[in-house]
């Protein structure tokens, strides 16, 4: 008998809140997190908008020596995992540190220090690279900050996956706690991508939204008027616990994760391909890992990036896994609320679904003024909807054809 | 501002430590809490304010607060 996994904590920083209260609250009111571009100067850019942290003070969860010298995705995770421990009530002491890990997904790792550091170069010289280039660019430096941080001794991994990571440490963490190599796993995703080179990047892709003069409607799901994806920026992490150690410790458990989906397209690069046979696998791997039917299904938070490609091709892969149930599924992308948080999306898309399920309500699909004729889905357009999540999908899928799919149920005990 | 002032304001700045803890005989790695990778950083940031250079032979000789101070005259032709 495969030993259970279940949620007991939760923490976020992301374009809508920066915590997890704050955010879901904004998620429910249908709010954009997305604005004008702040952190660089983008007038030169063909797009100037992004889903941006408001009012974080970094100085609450670094000193000014750490907040100089770490990369902003390694603070975002810092503050994620002090969020999501203190709401588990986990504390990771001697007896329990070995059995504790941490795997952090990160689509890029540190490219604004790479940015910062190679102009450095070009300006003085080799010697003038700062000694914590190296260590701020390493995209595995998230879980290793935070293994220190915390203390926590287990297993350790960062999972590069594109647009999947998170969903990819979630899911590795899963495997972890249920082949007995820990009890508790502090897992999810992290980007810090808002700058030149990745704004400049998914430009030359034409990946990305030019809707500079409304950035609130820029990134507009399953709409026909969709013309790329809004990059964001945060984190989202999850305490994941083996059931029998949350219980004795008498941990509020918010859901249960209960199966993994991991599928390749063997395609392209960056475009999925038509009907998106490998979307609907790792779907369908994700049942077969819970043992559940698609009509067991209640609610999925679609990859739904707002991209011409993705949203009409998940569209297609939802209805080859669910047939009929295609209709009654709940199906929301909250990117167009967040933007799309790249590594850090399987994250804060994971505790969507867990609060979904938890608090009974889905939240909507924002800026769906006039669904694609082949979108034709219940987006949970405009507005949150009260219901009884029992079992909920994350889709994530990545650059490279990673497609990574998370089943989360409702606790039963 | 004297040459071990603006050296202490550099140090109260890069190690994040306070001006009372940087006497003269504090040592970076010992008394202040500094890593390898911390005294590099400073290092460079000395270099950048005196308009000096410090191979790491010499670095490596740099153990404390008063250590800096007398290499950088010594770099300026203020002290023998």
């Amino acid at each position: 008998m495969k030993r259970r996994v279940v949620i007991t904590g939760l923490g976020t920083v992301n374009p809508l809140g920066n915590s997890v209260r704050d955010s879901w609250g904004a998620l429910c009111a249908g709010r954009s997190g997305i604005g004008p571009i702040t952190k660089f100067d983008a007038a030169d850019f063909q797009t100037r908008i992004a889903g941006e942290l408001k009012n974080f003070d970094p100085l609450q969860f670094v000193n000014k020596k750490e907040h100089r010298r770490y990369d902003d995705f390694i603070i975002y995770a810092l503050a994620a995992a002090e969020m999501a421990l203190a709401d588990a009530g986990l504390s990771i002491g001697n007896e329990t540190a070995e059995r504790t890990g941490v795997i952090i997904g990160s689509g890029i790792g540190g490219l604004i220090t790479i940015e910062r550091e190679k102009e450095a170069i070009l300006r003085g010289g080799p010697r003038k690279i700062s000694p914590f280039t190296i260590p701020g660019i390493l995209a595995n430096m998230a879980a290793g900050h935070v293994s220190i941080r915390f203390g926590a001794k287990g297993p350790i991994n960062c999972t590069v996956t594109a647009c999947a990571a998170g969903t990819n440490a979630i899911g590795e963490a899963f495997w972890m706690i249920q082949r007995g190599y820990a009890d508790a796993m502090i897992a999810g995703g992290v980007e810090a991508a808002v700058c030149p080179m990745c704004v400049a990047g998914f430009n030359a892709m034409r990946a990305i939204s030019v809707r500079n003069d409304r950035p609130e409607a820029a990134s507009r799901p399953f709409d026909r008027d969709r013309d790329g994806f809004v990059i964001g920026e945060g984190c989202g992490l999850l305490i994941l616990e083996e059931q029998s150690h949350a219980l004795k410790r008498g941990a509020r458990i918010y859901a249960e994760l209960a199966g993994f989906g991991l599928s390749s397209d063997a395609f392209h690069m960056a475009a999925p391909p038509p009907g998106h046979e490998g979307a609907a696998r790792s779907m369908r791997l994700a049942l077969q890992d819970a043992g559940m039917a698609p009509e067991e299904i209640d609610y999925i938070n679609a990859h739904g990036t707002s991209t011409p490609l993705n949203d009409l091709y998940e569209t297609q892969a939802i209805k080859a896994v669910f047939g009929p149930h295609s209709r009654n599924v709940m199906v929301s992308s909250t990117k167009s609320m967040t933007g799309h948080l790249l590594g850090g999306a399987g994250g804060l898309e994971a505790i969507v679904c867990v609060k979904a399920i938890h608090e009974g309500v889905v939240p909507p699909t924002i800026n769906l003024d006039h669904p694609d004729a082949e979108c034709d889905l219940d987006y949970v357009p405009h507005q949150s909807r009260k219901r009884d999540v029992r079992a909920a999908l994350s889709n994530t899928f990545g650059f490279g054809g990673v497609n990574a799919v998370l089943l989360f149920i409702k606790f039963a005990g | 501002m004297s040459i071990e002032d603006k050296v202490v304001e550099i140090i109260v700045e890069q190690l994040d430590v306070t001006k009372e803890e940087c006497v003269p005989e504090a040592s970076f790695i010992d008394d202040l809490g500094a890593d390898s990778l911390d005294i590099v950083e400073l290092i460079m940031a000395l270099e950048e304010n005196f308009s000096i250079e410090i191979n790491d032979d010499e670095l490596r000789k740099i153990r404390t607060i008063q250590d800096s101070i007398n290499f950088i005259k010594k770099k300026k032709g203020l002290l023998s």
